[in-house]
């Protein structure tokens, strides 16, 4: 694609979660907890009314609809301020002074004066419903290969509760995370291309860890990408947990707003106007009466009902794909989860399907008098949710004639995004009153400047010296987002440091591609593999293995991967016999060969104890054995 | 513009804004310290300092412009009205039970300014109900304001007034009384209803909230929205008090209003029944009643005794208490005292003198305790002995704050000082309990 012409703009907000003493407005400790919850509770959320009289519609539905969370919580992480319990202690300074040393590495000019706002978030993930934010300077940039990159400004936040999961009208949050601090780094959207977002995004990562404040770990830093080409939309992409991520989800929310505006193009062409989508619906039950679709059997079961609506001239654009996996009707099918509450919907492009056949097909073709140019959707459900969910894919079908509606979406762990909510007016933006202003002294910027940490170059040069790595290793382990975790590996002497780095950045990467979800690995259990190696009870040649069988059993230790997998080392006695076992079986070789036998039984050897033993342990053995022999 | 369109501005900086014909939200330009600004200019708060001047920025967020001699402020627009459409209004729905709601303050439904955060009370039932719809699916409310005053400024004249409202009420045939009032004195606004309004025939509640209105969270709805249920449907006749029953927003629950007190804090499950349970919860919009023992509703008549004497007080005993704090309160000339001693109902014996001298001189001194959980026992020590010897009346296990409330309407509603000790042992609202019960946990 030629980015350029499509004039494509990016911009991206860096949240990164900061490993600060206590949390953002109380004094319990940011971590989370894996233990058992201690104690839950549940709430609902009303939005409240502006002076405007404005609610926000979703947001109101939402609440009507009865929608709880239940919140889970222990003692350890939290305390009643994350319960919203108890007023907000005042803004921590350790974190803010984390956000203005990084202003001050990034030319980013600080406010005078702090003031923290209340955003309005009421999908539940704040207990206050709102969430706690503030900006600490305005303006500076980024540099990467040498061009600058603008940021708009350096903001500081809590960050929410974790959801784990939703049951139905209940969604449930974890509260160890609301409150831990996230500085937010904002770009101007001066990006033009994938890579160079995935550049940018590597390069503010870096600088943030640079601080030495960061928390590290998966879900630690988050990005939001704001994707728009010329004619498309101005879409806000939330929560791409990896920086590999980027450059993906740029490339397939392109993919997507270019598909988009073809079927838009398609539709005009076909003619299709606003007065053709004229929505009624039709109660279709009856044609399912011996339906082996289960999905259908089941909520009439529960006395749903199968709705249905006609899509003129939408045969073959439902269906169509916009990037790898996603149709126009996944994108319906989002605004009928959203709008209806239902599970989703089926099309006639992708029928007969889901056990539903072709004669099934035919008749609710025939009961719609839909001709071969137009689509027919239908839901089953409680008849209210499914109303609800084929008048908002009629409202979808309108936003089709039109071009790409604005939203916001969220990422998929493929890079692709889906649907969650349509974009917020005017930020819902108001003062927290229980925290009080915070004026940023020259004297404590002056205390800042004096104590900057290491610039990311720096580091590099002292890497290769200390570590006694190359350049592009060195290089490797900067950009890395474990560069932390290997000094700290390195100093404590777990073994060879070019072992060690290429662990932590070649081998990682090249499992993550193997399809190894890598992601589960955390330092501890790294730090286990390492020390494996390290006192010899394994080999180096292992640690692939052992970090593939760690990554699908997450909770587990080295020494339990070890014992599974037996990867232990031989004892040198049992290699000793296995040795000279083979040399005795190939002694007619041995004969003829002599010492010249020593590269094929060398090479038999290690095909059956690789990653059991060392291959010098071999020579040796082998070696003896050879001469020795009677 | 007027001295409060610069709201918590000072200084010079206020002398400076004036000049230029600034009010909070007109657009202005700053430039200070090599970088320019623009937004509309933002209250400070009282506390705030003198040297910054506030912006709300396009993207919504405010921040703080240092002001100095070399800052330069340009008025550059003017600020935005905001255009207030109400949502359309339920329709009422007159058939079903009518309940009345009145407002003494604080802030139980109310709208948020957004662009200064300022909170707006709701001043009519229209407000009330197109802030809480709901409402108007189980009775149609009425809404008065009687006062708007921090709960820290009521006092008895307020407790009077109340008093005297609910009185129109009922002869307006309402189903159900909702008094909403701050919390941190909601509990003495409690008993006080509770001993002056005689013979009740309908529910009387007390509402508030731990959580300001304008936020998502509140339980100000939650808890409006359950206390005008019981305020409608209830069968009980007496002065309650309803909020979360938990940290939950699952129930509301009733405290009767001579035994509940506020134990905590900021907890929105801060109100507790002292030494009895609940009367009452609301669950999923319905009424459960926990007890059997209670007034029904009724035809009445109700009777208003709505006086009470303000020359009382309640004494916290500590150790290293002063003997001429009493005598102070008998040298001024007051009517009553409520001890708060110590354990089973103590005080130190060197106060013997003064509590001695106050009876004599006709004031009524009653003995509650400081541990508010359990009730006392002045026979089992010689201290407590004695001092019921010099005339200290033993009050039970009734709260220490019950005590006084209870104390000022029975030495205004009583012809002399031995009528109103008949009156302090009679339990005239549910202020004693026979029994004391297990509880495992204090609140």
């Amino acid at each position: 694609m030629d980015y350029g012409k499509l004039g494509l703009k990016v911009g991206l907000e860096i949240h990164q979660e900061l490993a600060t003493q206590h949390k953002l407005f109380c004094q319990c400790p940011p971590e989370l907890f894996k233990e058992e919850l201690e104690y839950t509770f549940l709430r609902r959320l009303r939005p409240s009314q502006s002076e405007l009289g404005e609610i926000d519609p979703a947001a109101l539905f939402e609440f009507m609809k009865g929608r709880t969370m239940l919140y889970e919580a222990n003692r350890a992480t939290s305390c009643l301020v994350e319960m919203d319990e108890e007023p907000p202690g005042p803004l921590n300074p350790e974190a803010l002074d984390v956000c203005l040393t990084f202003a001050l590495l990034t030319d980013s000019k600080p406010v005078d004066e702090v003031h923290v706002m209340r955003k309005i978030v009421v999908d539940g993930s704040n207990t206050t419903g709102f969430q706690r934010t503030c900006v600490v300077s305005v303006g500076g940039s980024v540099e990467s290969e040498g061009k600058a990159y603008g940021i708009q400004h350096i903001g500081l936040e809590e960050d929410a509760a974790r959801k784990v999961r939703d049951e139905g009208e209940v969604s449930r949050y974890r509260i160890d995370r609301l409150g831990i601090p996230l500085m937010e780094v904002a770009t101007d959207p001066v990006i033009y291309s994938p890579e160079e977002a995935e550049r940018v995004a590597l390069a503010i990562g870096r600088l943030l860890r640079a601080t030495g404040k960061v928390r590290r770990g998966l879900g630690s830093i988050r990005q939001d990408v704001n994707v728009s080409i010329t004619d498309g939309a101005l879409i806000e992409i939330k929560g791409v947990q990896e920086l590999g991520l980027v450059s993906k989800v740029v490339e397939y929310e392109v993919q997507r707003q270019v598909a988009l505006l073809g079927l838009t193009e398609e539709l005009a062409g076909r003619g299709v106007g606003e007065g053709d989508l004229n929505g009624d619906l039709v109660d279709v039950s009856s044609l399912f009466k011996g339906t082996k679709s289960r999905i259908i059997k089941n909520a009439l079961k529960n006395g749903g009902v199968v709705l249905a609506v006609r899509l003129p001239g939408f045969a073959r654009i439902v269906g169509s794909e916009l990037c790898p996996g996603r149709r126009l009707g996944s994108e319906m099918a989002d605004h009928a989860r959203f709008h209806g509450g239902v599970k989703g919907i089926f099309h006639t492009d992708e029928l007969p399907a889901y056990d539903i056949s072709e004669g099934e097909v035919q008749a609710l073709k025939e009961r719609m008098g839909a001709e071969a140019s137009d689509a027919v959707v239908i839901v089953a459900d409680d008849e209210d949710k499914s109303r609800k969910a084929l008048e908002a894919v009629v409202a979808r079908a309108k936003q089709a004639l039109h071009g790409i509606p604005r939203e916001t979406r969220s990422a998929n762990p493929d890079g692709t995004t889906h649907f969650t909510r349509p974009r917020p007016g005017a930020a819902r933006m108001y003062p927290e009153t229980d925290v009080v202003s915070i004026p940023v002294t020259s004297e404590r910027l002056e205390a800042l400047k004096a104590a900057l940490p290491e610039m990311p170059e720096e580091k590099l040069e002292r890497i290769k010296a200390d570590y006694d790595l190359n350049e592009k290793l060195a290089r490797q382990i900067v950009n890395s987002i474990h560069a932390e975790f290997f000094e700290e590996l390195a100093k404590e002497g777990l073994g060879d440091t070019t072992l060690l780095a290429v662990t932590l950045t070649e081998t990682l990467k090249s499992l993550e591609r193997d399809g190894v979800p890598v992601g589960s690995l955390d330092e501890p259990v790294m730090t286990g593999v390492f020390a494996l190696v390290n006192e010899g009870r394994t080999a180096k040649e292992s640690v692939p293995e052992l970090l593939t069988w760690l990554s699908s059993n997450p909770g587990r230790s080295a020494d339990e991967a070890l014992d599974s997998l037996g990867l232990g080392m031989m004892a040198v006695e049992v290699l000793r016999e296995l040795v000279e076992a083979r040399v005795s079986e190939k002694s007619e070789m041995v004969e003829q060969m002599g010492m010249k036998a020593f590269g094929p039984l060398m090479g038999l050897i290690m095909g059956e104890v690789r990653g059991k033993a060392q291959a010098g342990d071999v020579q040796n053995l082998l070696r003896k054995a050879l001469q020795e022999r009677p | 513009m007027g001295e409060d369109s610069l709201q918590g501005y000072r200084g010079r900086l206020k002398v400076a804004l004036r000049a230029i014909g600034a009010g909070i939200g007109d657009q202005i330009k700053v430039e200070s310290g090599g970088a320019v600004y623009e937004g509309s200019l933002m209250p400070r708060l009282e506390s705030d300092d003198e040297h910054h001047v506030v912006l709300k920025l396009r993207n919504g967020y405010n921040l703080g412009i240092n002001f100095d001699a070399s800052t330069q402020i340009e008025r550059v627009g003017e600020a935005e009205k905001p255009d207030f459409r109400p949502p359309p209004l339920p329709t009422m729905n007159e058939r079903l039970p009518r309940v009345s709601i009145v407002s003494t303050g604080g802030t139980i439904a109310s709208r948020v300014d957004y662009t200064t955060g300022g909170v707006h009370a709701a001043i009519s039932s229209k407000d009330l109900l197109s802030i809480v719809p709901e409402l108007s699916d189980f009775a149609a409310v009425d809404a008065d304001i009687l006062y708007s005053v921090f709960s820290e400024d009521i006092d008895s004249r307020h407790w009077t007034g109340m008093a005297r409202m609910v009185e129109e009420k009922v002869d307006d045939g309402v189903k159900g009384v909702v008094i909403t009032h701050g919390t941190d004195t909601l509990g003495y606004s409690a008993a006080a209803l509770s001993f002056a309004l005689r013979d009740l025939p309908i529910p009387v509640i007390l509402v508030g909230s731990q959580r300001s209105s304008d936020r998502p969270s509140s339980d100000a709805a939650t808890n409006l929205v359950g206390v005008v249920t019981a305020a409608a449907t209830a069968p009980f006749a007496e002065v309650v008090l309803g909020m979360h029953e938990t940290t939950s927003d699952t129930s509301i629950v009733f405290h009767r209003g001579t035994k509940v007190r506020k134990c905590h804090t900021s907890a929105r499950y801060a109100f507790q029944s002292v030494n009895t349970d609940p009367l009452a919860r609301v669950v999923e919009g319905r009424v459960e009643m926990l007890e059997d023992d209670y007034r029904r509703r009724n035809e009445g008549p109700l009777e208003v005794m709505d006086g009470f004497e303000e020359k009382t007080a309640l004494l916290k005993f500590h150790p290293g208490f002063q003997p001429k704090v009493v005598d102070w309160f008998v040298d001024d000339g007051y009517k009553g005292l409520i001890l708060e001693g110590t354990g089973l109902g103590h005080v130190s014996t060197g106060l013997y003198a003064v509590i001695e001298r106050a009876v004599e001189e006709g004031l009524y001194v009653g003995m509650t305790s400081q541990c508010i959980w359990g009730r006392i026992d002045m026979d089992v020590y010689t201290t407590g002995r004695e001092l019921q010897q010099l005339g200290v009346e033993p009050l039970g296990d009734i709260l220490p704050e019950t005590a006084y409330v209870k104390l000022m309407w029975a030495l205004a509603n009583s012809e002399d000082l031995e009528a109103a000790k008949a009156l302090m042992r009679e339990n005239i609202a549910g202020e004693y309990s026979d029994r004391t019960l297990y509880t495992g946990r204090f609140g």
